[in-house]
C-alpha cells in the first residue's frame, strides 16, 4: 500500500520535474503577467453534459488591461492598424474614435486607462506583437472567480453582489478611471471586473440563443444556447451578462466599454 | 506578415462560417402554412391584411409618456418605419432617489408605437454607443419566433432592422429579452405598441399612456442617493417600488393627467412587470368599457381591471363630475408605500345633482364627542375662533407634518429644518411662509443659524381651511411668536379662490 502511495507520488515529481525541464524557458512570467490556475471552471452554459466542469491549466494573463498608451504604442509601431487605415472589415466605424487623432490620445484620454473601442482583430494583432494572445473564454473565467481571498469566490455573496453592482451602475464619465487602482485578486489581477468589458479569443463560441429565452434543442444549443433554464447558475446574473454581451459582438466591433487583456501560454507550445 | 494575413483570412473564413451556421440555427424561415391556418381558424381576417402595401414608407410618431400618437386615420395598411433607440439612463426613481434606468427611448415605458393592422412595420433598434449593454426587443404584436428578440439583438453602439407584418390588432407589451431578461425588465425596459383594427378605435377626447412597474432596489423605499438594482429581492419578488411611469410621482401635481368635464377619456394600460400584476382601478370612476387584455372585447362597467405582468387593457371612461382622481393599484399596500399612485385632474362646472359634495356633517349617532374639535372642509372659516384652529391644526400636524419635522418641532439634525423656536418664521413674512407650505421647498436654506439642503414637498393638496389650521398652530407652539393664520390669506397665495 505504502509503496504504491510512494509510487505515485514520485510519478508526479517526474511528471513535474520532467515538464519544467523539457520548457526552454524558466517558469518566469512575461513583463506584465501573472500566473493563473490551474483549476476548474463551471461554464454557464457546458458545451456537452461531459463539460460542465472543465479543467484550466495554468497560464499567464496581464495583470491589468492593455492601457490607452500601450495601445498607442503598438498603433505608432504597426501604423496598419491606425484607424484611419485599418480595414473596416477588421474593425468597425467606432474604432478608436474616442482618440483625439489616429496617432495621438489627446488631452481628455488618459494614457493609464485602458483602451476601448478596439476590434477583437486589432486586440488579437496587439497581444500577436507581444507574442502573446488573447484569453479564452475559460481563462478568463476562471481568473475573475478568483476574489481577492479566495480562488473560488463565485458563492461568496459579497464578492458576486460586488460584480452585480458594476454591471448595474451607469457608464457615466467618458473617461474611464486608471487601470490597476483597485485590489487585485488572489492571483495578482487587476481589474476583471469593475472597469470594462473584455474581449476574450473564442468570444464567438460562447454564443447563447440571441433571443436568450429560447428553449433550444440539443443539438442548438451549441450555437444558440437556451434559456436561464439550462443555465448550471441561474442566478448568477453577472455571469449572464457577460455571455450575453459576448453574443452580441462580431469580431470587427467596436465599443465604448470594451476592451482586452493578453495571456500566454506556460509552456513552449511546439 | 503573409502568415499573419492567412491566419486573418482563416478566422475571417471561419466566423464567416460560424455566422452562417448561427444563422441558419438561429433563424426560422417564415411558416407560410401556418399563417394560412391561422386565417382559416380565425373566420374573419381582416381582408387587407393579406394585400401588399405601396412601397412608400411612414414614419411613425413615437410619443413619451404619458402622451400617445395621433390615430393612423388609414383605411390601407402601409409600409411604416419605427426608429427607437435604447438608452441607459440615470433618471429620479423618487424625491432624491437615483435610479440607472435602461430604457426604450429614454423614458420609462418606452415610446409608445402606434400602427394599424396590416401594416409592414420596419423596425430600426438602435442601441446607444454610451450603453454597457446589448440589448434587443421583443415585442408581442409580431408573429415570429421571438417576437423580433432574435432580429434585434445589438451591441452598444450598434444598430438592427427587421421588419415584421402586424397581423393582431390590439395593445401589445414590448420589452428586452435580453439575458438575464428579468434585470432587463426590472430597469424599466417595457413599452406599449397599439395596433389599430381597421377603422381605428372609437373616437375620444383624451388618450393617455401608462403603464405599470415594479423596481427592486438595494436601499429601502425612499433610501437616498443613487439605488442599485437588488437582484436578491427581484428573485423574491419583493418590489421596493410599484410605480406607475417608472417614477413615483411621474402622474402627481404639474404632471397628473388632465381632462375637462364632459371628456371621453381612453387610458392605454400596460403592465411591464417583471413580477407583479396590476389590480387597476381610478378611484371614483366607473370604466365604461375595459378592452380586456389588450384585445377586441370589451367588458361594461368595470371596477377594478386584473391586468398581467406582460399584459395591457385598453379603458374607456367619460369624466362628468370635477375633481382630483386617483390611478392606484388597488393592491393597496403598493399605493400607499410602494409609490402606485397616479392622478387625473378634472376641471369644469359641477353638477350636483351627479355629486353632491359633502351635504352634512354631522355626530355619529353613539359616538361620544371627539377630543379635538372636527374640522370640515365645508366649514365656512369664520366659525373657527384661534383657539380651535390651533386644535384642529394640532391634529392635522401630528398626522402630516410630524413624519419629517417630529412631533416637538425639533426636525431632524442634518436633514429636516426645526420648526421650534423657528429664526425662518420670524424672519420671513406670512406669504412666504405660506408659499413654502403650499409650493414646497428644495435647495439650501439656514434656520437657526444650521444649513439644511433637502427637499419638501408640496402640499398645495390640502384645503386652504387645513393651512390655516397648520400654520396657526405651528406660529402657537414651541416658543413661536404666536399670530394666526386666516384660510383668505392661503388663498391669496395660492392665486386664487379655489378649495
Amino acid at each position: 500500500m505504502f509503496s504504491r502511495c510512494l509510487a505515485h507520488v514520485l510519478a508526479c515529481v517526474t511528471v513535474l520535474t520532467g515538464a519544467a525541464h523539457a520548457a526552454p524557458r524558466p517558469l518566469k512570467a512575461p513583463a506584465g503577467m501573472v500566473m493563473v490556475g490551474p483549476g476548474v471552471y463551471r461554464p454557464l452554459y457546458p458545451a456537452s453534459p461531459a463539460e460542465r466542469l472543465v479543467s484550466v491549466r495554468r497560464f499567464y494573463l496581464d495583470a491589468r488591461p492593455v492601457t490607452n498608451g500601450e495601445f498607442l504604442t503598438f498603433v505608432r509601431a504597426q501604423p496598419e492598424w491606425r484607424r484611419d487605415r485599418a480595414p473596416r472589415l477588421l474593425a468597425d466605424d467606432g474604432y478608436l474614435t474616442h482618440w483625439a487623432a489616429a496617432d495621438a490620445l489627446g488631452r481628455d484620454v488618459r494614457s493609464a486607462s485602458p483602451v476601448t473601442n478596439v476590434s477583437w482583430f486589432a486586440a488579437k494583432a496587439y497581444c500577436a506583437a507581444r507574442s502573446a494572445r488573447l484569453p479564452s473564454e475559460r481563462e478568463w473565467e476562471l481568473a475573475a472567480l478568483a476574489s481577492e481571498n479566495a480562488r473560488d469566490a463565485s458563492s461568496d455573496p459579497a464578492f458576486v453582489a460586488r460584480i452585480l453592482d458594476f454591471y448595474s451602475r451607469p457608464a457615466l464619465a467618458a473617461s474611464l478611471r486608471d487601470v490597476g487602482s483597485g485590489k487585485p485578486n488572489l492571483y495578482g489581477v487587476y481589474d476583471l471586473h469593475g472597469l470594462v468589458w473584455e474581449w476574450i479569443y473564442d468570444f464567438s463560441a460562447s454564443l447563447v440563443a440571441v433571443d436568450s429565452r429560447e428553449k433550444g434543442e440539443a443539438d442548438r444549443n451549441r450555437f444558440c444556447g437556451a434559456t436561464g433554464a439550462s443555465a448550471q447558475t441561474p442566478s448568477d446574473y453577472a455571469a449572464f451578462m457577460r455571455v450575453a454581451f459576448r453574443s452580441s459582438l462580431e469580431a470587427a466591433y467596436t465599443t465604448s466599454r470594451l476592451g482586452f487583456r493578453c495571456a500566454a501560454d506556460l509552456e513552449e507550445t511546439p | 506578415m503573409s502568415k499573419d494575413f492567412r491566419r486573418t483570412i482563416g478566422v475571417l473564413r471561419a466566423s464567416a462560417i460560424a455566422l452562417a451556421l448561427v444563422a441558419s440555427a438561429c433563424e426560422q424561415k417564415p411558416d407560410v402554412g401556418a399563417m394560412q391556418r391561422h386565417f382559416t381558424e380565425h373566420p374573419a381576417p381582416p381582408p387587407d391584411v393579406t394585400s401588399v402595401p405601396s412601397d412608400d414608407r411612414i414614419m411613425a410618431v413615437l410619443t413619451s409618456p404619458p402622451n400617445v400618437p395621433p390615430p393612423t386615420n388609414r383605411t390601407k395598411p402601409a409600409r411604416v418605419v419605427v426608429k427607437l433607440t435604447v438608452k441607459e439612463v440615470v433618471m429620479p426613481m423618487a424625491d432624491g432617489v437615483q435610479y440607472s434606468y435602461w430604457t426604450f427611448g429614454g423614458t420609462v415605458p418606452g415610446s409608445f408605437i402606434r400602427v394599424r393592422q396590416g401594416d409592414v412595420v420596419e423596425f430600426h433598434l438602435q442601441n446607444d454607443a454610451t450603453s454597457t449593454m446589448p440589448h434587443n426587443i421583443d415585442l408581442h404584436a409580431v408573429t415570429g419566433p421571438g417576437g423580433g428578440a432574435a432580429s434585434s439583438f445589438t451591441a452598444p453602439g450598434h444598430a438592427s432592422q427587421f421588419t415584421f407584418r402586424a397581423l393582431n390588432p390590439g395593445l401589445f407589451v414590448y420589452h428586452c429579452a435580453t439575458a438575464p431578461v428579468p434585470m432587463h425588465v426590472a430597469n424599466g425596459m417595457y413599452g406599449l405598441i397599439l395596433v389599430e383594427p381597421p377603422g381605428g378605435l372609437p373616437p375620444v377626447d383624451r388618450e393617455y399612456y401608462v403603464m405599470e412597474g415594479d423596481f427592486y432596489t438595494k436601499g429601502k423605499y425612499h433610501a437616498k442617493g443613487l439605488q442599485a438594482f437588488d437582484m436578491d429581492k427581484g428573485i423574491e419578488e419583493r418590489p421596493t417600488y410599484v410605480v406607475f411611469n417608472g417614477a413615483e410621482g411621474s402622474l402627481l401635481g404639474d404632471k397628473s393627467l388632465k381632462a375637462y368635464v364632459g371628456d371621453s377619456v381612453r387610458i392605454f394600460f400596460g403592465v411591464g412587470g417583471p413580477n407583479l400584476t396590476s389590480s387597476f382601478h381610478v378611484i371614483g370612476e366607473v370604466f365604461d368599457r375595459v378592452y380586456m387584455e389588450g384585445g377586441t372585447h370589451y367588458q361594461e362597467n368595470v371596477q377594478t381591471t386584473m391586468v398581467p405582468a406582460g399584459g395591457s387593457a385598453i379603458l374607456d371612461f367619460r369624466v362628468q363630475v370635477p375633481g382630483a382622481y386617483a390611478l392606484v393599484d388597488h393592491s393597496l399596500f403598493r399605493a400607499f408605500n410602494q409609490g402606485a399612485v397616479g392622478t387625473l385632474k378634472v376641471s369644469g362646472p359641477e353638477d350636483k345633482l351627479l355629486y353632491s359634495g359633502k351635504q352634512e356633517d354631522s355626530l355619529a349617532e353613539k359616538e361620544q364627542a371627539p377630543q379635538a374639535p372636527v374640522l370640515v372642509d365645508s366649514a365656512p372659516p369664520s366659525t373657527l375662533t384661534r383657539d380651535e384652529r390651533i386644535a384642529a391644526g394640532k391634529t392635522l400636524f401630528a398626522s402630516t407634518c410630524s413624519a419629517c419635522h417630529q412631533a416637538t418641532g425639533s426636525g431632524l439634525p442634518g436633514s429636516i429644518p426645526p420648526l421650534a423656536g423657528s429664526d425662518f418664521l420670524v424672519k420671513n413674512d406670512k406669504e412666504r411662509v405660506i408659499g413654502v407650505v403650499l409650493n414646497g421647498l428644495s435647495g439650501p436654506v439656514k434656520v437657526n443659524g444650521t444649513s439644511f439642503n433637502s427637499v419638501m414637498p408640496t402640499w398645495n393638496h390640502l384645503t386652504n381651511d387645513e393651512l390655516a389650521n397648520v400654520l396657526t398652530y405651528v406660529l402657537n407652539s414651541w416658543g413661536n411668536p404666536g399670530g394666526e393664520v386666516a384660510p383668505a390669506e392661503i388663498a391669496k397665495v395660492r392665486g386664487s379662490g379655489a378649495i
